[in-house]
């Protein structure tokens, strides 16, 4: 490849991925953290060891464990209901709800 | 007293004699209390492990992981106070444990979990905006150079490593097709995001941090001739991993 046809060939895919860049951004939703909606085990978290979040929520919609979810639909997961029979939804703050005894 | 490389020795080999100069409050030796402390130590690393590398246990399962984990611990004790980097030495440990060996992409998917942790703990930076890209003419993007961020980090692996990880970490994720996998991992918000790279991407990222843009895609493109520029700088931006262009 000559240097002219790399400098056309990148011009080129650079353009897309801008293109692709500014239509997904504004298409993919923000995410934000959702309380109370992870099963025990799998709230969201990489920190490995040494941290108090990787996957430590030790019960099932634990309150103070969250997950990253598609901002606006946190407080529409479908989650079983609590013990009492009242509805159990996420929130976007921590809960005191399902802590661990 | 006993120095501490006896005591530590003797903390990670139940076979050794107790540290001389162990004393209980009536001043006599204490094997039980010093055993009570090995134990702890083991089982906290050994935990430690399972948290830094959740998809390696689900592969090898809980019986074998923590067999495992008893044997990397005595030999790669850790350097540091700070937990968060521990496990440093497990691609290269896998690479040789014997009962291991079957599982060629142990190593490989070892690896990945480690850079997810070290771009979890990588300082912060921000992005560039796409539109210094976009207006920055060809001519002098060729010879500019990028400055990649340091929570951004490339796994390449002869094996369907991404697949392997996305199938164990998230449910629904498609079965594993055996090829080469090259896997970005970058930090855009809270979490790092573990991303498949078209082939010869590593190669262009990473002549990017000692070349030119150009020279870099040259690079790519005269080892993979269908190197796909759009999809890896797609991917870069979407995981905000380029910090700075330089013109030259």
């Amino acid at each position: 490849m000559s240097n002219q046809v790399k400098t056309l060939a990148v011009a080129g895919a650079v353009a897309a991925a801008l293109t692709a860049y500014s239509t997904t951004t504004v298409n993919a939703q923000a995410q934000e953290k959702c309380y109370g909606v992870s099963l025990a085990g799998e709230n969201g978290c990489a920190a490995g060891p040494g941290t108090s979040c990787a996957g430590t929520s030790t019960v099932d919609y634990q309150g103070n464990a969250w997950t990253l979810v598609e901002a606006g639909t946190c407080a529409d997961i479908e989650l079983p209901a609590m013990a009492d029979g009242s509805e159990r939804e996420g929130s976007l703050e921590a809960l005191d709800r399902d802590l661990p005894a | 007293m006993t120095d501490q490389t006896e005591f530590t020795a003797a903390l990670l080999d139940p076979s050794m004699a107790l540290p001389a100069g162990l004393l209980d409050p009536k001043g006599l030796p204490t094997p039980k209390r010093f055993a009570v402390y090995r134990n702890n130590v083991a089982v906290s690393l050994t935990d430690a492990l399972e948290a830094a590398f959740p998809v390696i246990y689900k592969l090898v399962g809980p019986d074998f992981f923590r067999a495992m984990a008893g044997i990397y611990l005595r030999q790669h004790p850790p350097k540091t106070p700070m937990m968060m980097f521990y496990g440093q030495d497990m691609p290269a440990f896998l690479q040789q444990f014997e009962p291991a060996q079957k599982i060629g992409y142990l190593p490989d998917i070892a690896q990945l979990e480690l850079a997810i942790r070290q771009s979890y703990h990588a300082a912060d930076s921000s992005a560039i905006a796409p539109d210094v890209l976009q207006n920055m003419p060809p001519d002098q993007l060729m010879t500019a150079r990028l400055s990649l961020a340091p929570s951004m980090q490339m796994v390449t692996s002869p094996w369907p490593i991404h697949a392997i990880w996305q199938v164990n970490m998230s449910s629904g994720a498609p079965k594993p097709q055996m090829q080469a996998e090259e896997v970005l991992i970058t930090r855009p918000e809270y979490d790092p995001q573990v991303a498949l790279l078209p082939p010869g991407a590593a190669t262009f990222i990473t002549a990017l941090r000692t070349k030119s843009f150009g020279e870099a895609f040259s690079d790519a493109a005269e080892l993979t001739p269908d190197f796909d520029l759009t999809i890896t700088l797609g991917a870069l931006l979407a995981g905000g991993a380029i910090t700075n262009i330089i013109e030259t």
